[in-house]
């Protein structure tokens, strides 16, 4: 045995040996299926409700409305993730945010507060809600499920007193543009096609192919053993194709929306944060073995706080965008939301264990829900039995989950 | 000794033989209990006392061991702890099996009160319940609860439990661990009014001198063997000749050669003293001082729950205990160690005896795995830089031999040997100036262990202070430079290398023992 270094960082010895990918196409696809399952499930649902609903869909007004109407359970699926990773869960966040638009409401249309100091007090509401929830469960170890399930009843409650039981609104025109607004046409008349709608997504669909494709070459300089090269190609151009081709149709109707810019960016950026940063993985850490974590130093309660923290900025956020949507604060605002941002990540891979769950997954969780909302409305469906198909696939996607990991 | 007038014995196990995998946990072990005596078990941890209790009750069925039971003149074969109580055989674990939020009455009566119809006969069973606790001479009201009884009390709750299902042959696993002065002696005089009704005892224990004041008769484990069975009363058993044959056997060379290169102090710890996370006045570690050197490799000894592990565990960011008081010094430097981290920072590491509960994410790859406890040292700006985490783990799996597909494998899916190197490479990946390794090879084959000892060599040879905790006295023994012995929370004897023996060992700890008693 070679004497070990005393450097921690030493140089490495011997070839490094990733043979994570399998090197053939087939055997490559069936290791990742549970990877690209999701998304395939996806594709299959929309390609099933485009199909029953005569290509309504994906019409350029029915695509935008989807965007519109699942922003705000997106918004929330990316901060429940988080929580639901670190081993916890947050039934709190339909009442906070439906209170966090009352508040919204209150400011604005009775204390004609303009519209950035208002969203600022709100989402440091939000956080502060998430701060006291937190607090609760990261430092007095109260189950999360009690913690936030008090915090549903009280804010739900706090709500119903701050708007004196009746709808406040309308709002202001510049509240209104958080979700109903579209991006300035800076070429163009703005009229018929978007094009700066068209330009931006092609340019999104351009950079991220090329992102994969500098991760690529920079594990290949590594002599790191990458996905066989047709799947990879493949992969991009079906990435670039879908992004040009959503972002044609939306900007045959009136273009990026204001909500639309704000979830992406949001995606991309706690994408990167549970893959690329410590704290992300110190959140899987903890998930994944709480004690273990917290001897190999990590803060544990801290990050908990942290997640919850979070958690309450993203559902004030979402509160927001769906008051702004609604152009009204109601008492019924918020309600049951929890029930589909929970779902959204439950469908999108997370484990109830915690320690399991991408962004991605929690992203494609919320658009499978979504789909399946606006097909069945679209087909005509009733509401009543809306229900007991989402219910089922719920179970039905966590059943395959739980089988995949068993084989 | 003449059989033929001696009663048939209630219980024999004949050769009875026990495999985990490929471990031998037991091979041809003889046991035989007369009617009315108290036989005690003896031998070190991991001897296989506590697995032949567990063939004898039906916790591992008939067929799972080889070779045969007869009790009271039949050939038994329990396939559940039902059918060994069924016929009056009880066990009383170390760890009590009571339920802490029920009354004593709620505990005897858990398993079939006395009911009509299904109904609990209330009367009935506080009745019986106080007959019971005056057999075991309790005098605590039925309906308290067990949590607001102490231990010894506790332990007698349990056997007036196996007295309510008719015992005709009790096992006790270590019953006075745990137990002070005066609840241990009621105890043992209360198998010693069983006996005179006839039932018989099977008691283990640690406590030789306990034992020797009890016991009709005697049976040493050793390797998961039988050594000798003692008679009491036909010979004079010495405490000495007791502890040879629990430890006697021969090191052969499953050590690494090794010649310390020993410095100045790297860690000293003066004045150390913790106390029981629960129990607020039970102090586990009582004001001990401890040091290691440069290129010391430290063992500590003792017996389970002596408190190595609460010790070392309480030095590690306070991981164990309350009430925590006492100095720690590393490099002549004062430290403060009061949270992992900055216990990590201060250069200490500390790899569990539990590494399935306490050490790896199991569900996630190598490379996580040991890259966890320094982050910092691949990423910039809190991000993680994947190919420098990958070079390290790699680094690490050709350094340590991790036999594994690649670093993306999860370490849930390795060998015990080789998730102890994961866990090894993780320790090691954080720098630290001093190492304790809790039960470094608990659950690891042979060869695997000889590469876990030259890598704690080495360790000692980069100039690092090596602690050791482990409950195998032969490898305390071959790899150490110095041994520690703790009991009851303090260090009882020191010795070097040369001064050391498993029976010198053994010795200190059973002074104290009695000393205490």
């Amino acid at each position: 045995m070679s004497e070990i270094s005393l450097k921690p960082a030493g140089t490495p010895t011997g070839k490094p040996a990733g043979d994570r990918p399998a090197s053939h196409g087939i055997g490559f696809l069936t290791n990742n299926l549970r990877q690209y399952g999701m998304l395939l499930s996806l594709f299959v649902i929309m390609a099933f409700f485009q199909v029953v609903t005569d290509g309504t869909l994906l019409r350029p007004l029915n695509l935008t409305n989807l965007a519109l109407q699942n922003s705000y359970i997106v918004i929330m699926a990316l901060g429940m993730l988080m929580v639901i990773v670190s081993g916890h869960i947050d039934l709190s966040v339909g009442s906070v945010a439906g209170f966090i638009g009352a508040l919204a409401a209150v400011l604005i249309v009775q204390y004609n507060i303009p519209f950035i100091p208002a969203a600022i007090i709100c989402l440091v509401a939000g956080g502060l809600i998430g701060a006291a929830q937190g607090y609760w469960v990261a430092y007095f170890k109260v189950p999360s499920f009690i913690v936030t399930l008090a915090g549903m009843l009280v804010f739900k409650g706090a709500m119903l007193a701050i708007l004196g039981g009746q709808s406040v609104g309308p709002f202001p025109v510049t509240f209104q543009r958080l979700s109903s607004g579209f991006i300035p046409e800076l070429i163009g008349d703005g009229t018929g096609l978007r094009q700066t709608s068209v330009l931006i997504g092609v340019v999104v669909g351009l950079a991220l192919v090329w992102l994969n494709m500098k991760a690529r070459a920079r594990q290949q300089s590594h002599g790191i053993e990458t996905e066989p090269s047709g799947f990879f190609i493949a992969k991009n151009v079906i990435v670039f194709g879908v992004i040009t081709w959503f972002s044609w149709l939306i900007a045959s109707y009136r273009g990026l929306p204001n909500v639309l810019v704000i979830m992406l960016g949001l995606i991309g950026l706690y994408a990167f944060i549970t893959n690329r940063t410590i704290i992300g993985r110190q959140i899987y850490a903890i998930g994944g073995n709480r004690n273990a974590a917290k001897l190999s130093g990590i803060r544990t309660e801290r990050l908990t706080f942290f997640t919850f923290v979070n958690m309450g900025v993203l559902a004030a956020l979402a509160g927001l965008v769906f008051a702004a949507r609604l152009n009204t604060a109601t008492p019924k605002a918020g309600l049951g939301f929890e029930l589909d941002v929970i779902a959204a990540c439950f469908i999108g891979g997370a484990s109830a264990y915690g320690g399991v769950g991408q962004v991605t997954g929690a992203v494609i969780g919320a658009f499978i829900m979504g789909v399946m909302n606006n097909g069945m409305s679209i087909v005509g469906i009733g509401i009543d039995y809306q229900q007991v198909i989402k219910g089922l696939v719920l179970l039905g996607a966590v059943c395959i989950d739980v089988y995949n990991q068993k084989r | 000794m003449d059989v033929m007038t001696e009663p048939p014995p209630i219980l024999e196990m004949r050769n009875i033989s026990k495999r985990f995998g490929n471990v031998a946990a037991l091979s041809d072990v003889t046991l035989a209990v007369r009617p009315g005596e108290i036989h005690a078990v003896v031998g070190e941890n991991g001897a296989g006392k506590s697995t032949l209790m567990k063939v004898l009750s039906g916790v591992y069925p008939h067929g799972s061991y080889d070779g045969e039971i007869i009790y009271e003149g039949e050939e038994r074969r329990f396939s559940t702890i039902n059918d060994s109580e069924a016929l009056g055989i009880i066990i009383i674990h170390q760890e009590l099996a009571l339920i802490p939020l029920l009354s004593i009455a709620e505990n005897i009566f858990l398993v079939g009160p006395p009911s009509r119809f299904g109904v609990i006969d209330r009367s009935e069973v506080h009745r019986r319940t106080l007959q019971l606790l005056a057999k075991v001479g309790l005098s605590d009201a039925p309906d308290t609860l067990i949590t607001n009884i102490g231990i010894g009390k506790q332990q007698l709750v349990e056997i007036a439990k196996a007295l309510s299902k008719q015992v005709r042959l009790l096992i006790l696993d270590e019953p006075t661990a745990s137990l002070n002065e005066t609840d241990s002696a009621a105890l043992l005089d209360l198998l010693v009014e069983f006996r005179s009704h006839g039932i018989s005892s099977i008691l283990i224990s640690h406590k030789l001198n306990e034992i020797s004041k009890v016991a009709d008769q005697i049976t040493v484990l050793r390797d998961g063997r039988t050594v000798e069975t003692l008679n009491c009363h036909a010979q004079v058993v010495e405490e000495d000749h007791i502890i040879r044959s629990m430890v006697d056997r021969d090191l052969e060379s499953r050590f690494p050669k090794h010649t310390p290169r020993i410095g100045e102090t790297i860690l000293a710890v003066h004045g150390w003293s913790v106390y029981h996370p629960q129990h607020v006045g039970r102090q586990m570690i009582r004001n001990i001082n401890f040091h290691v050197r440069k290129g010391e490799i430290v063992g500590i000894a003792g017996l389970m729950g002596a408190g190595r592990t609460e010790f070392a565990m309480s030095l590690f960011g306070r991981m164990y205990g309350q009430n925590i008081t006492g100095r720690v010094e590393i490099e002549g430097k004062a430290c403060d160690v009061s949270t992992v981290p900055r216990a990590i920072a201060a250069g200490l590491a500390y790899v569990t005896e539990d590494r399935k509960h306490l050490g790896l994410l199991l569900g996630e790859d190598i490379r996580k795995n040991v890259s966890l406890a320094n982050l910092g040292a691949v990423s910039a700006r809190g991000v993680i830089d994947d190919i420098r985490e990958l070079r390290v783990a790699d680094g690490y799996r050709s350094r340590m031999q991790i036999r594994c597909s690649s670093v993306y494998q999860e370490t849930g899916k390795l060998s015990g040997g080789n998730q102890q190197k994961v866990v090894l490479s993780k320790w090691l990946f954080a720098d630290p100036k001093v190492l304790i390794l809790d039960e470094p090879t608990r659950g690891i084959d042979v060869g695997a262990k000889y590469e876990i000892y030259t890598i704690i060599n080495e360790l000692a040879d980069s100039g690092r202070g090596v602690v050791v905790i482990s409950s195998e006295m032969p490898e305390l023994l071959g790899i150490c430079d110095r041994i520690c012995v703790m009991n009851e929370g303090v260090f009882v004897g020191e010795f070097d290398q040369a001064g050391a023996s498993q029976e010198s060992i053994m010795r200190a700890i059973m002074r104290n023992r009695e000393q205490v008693l």
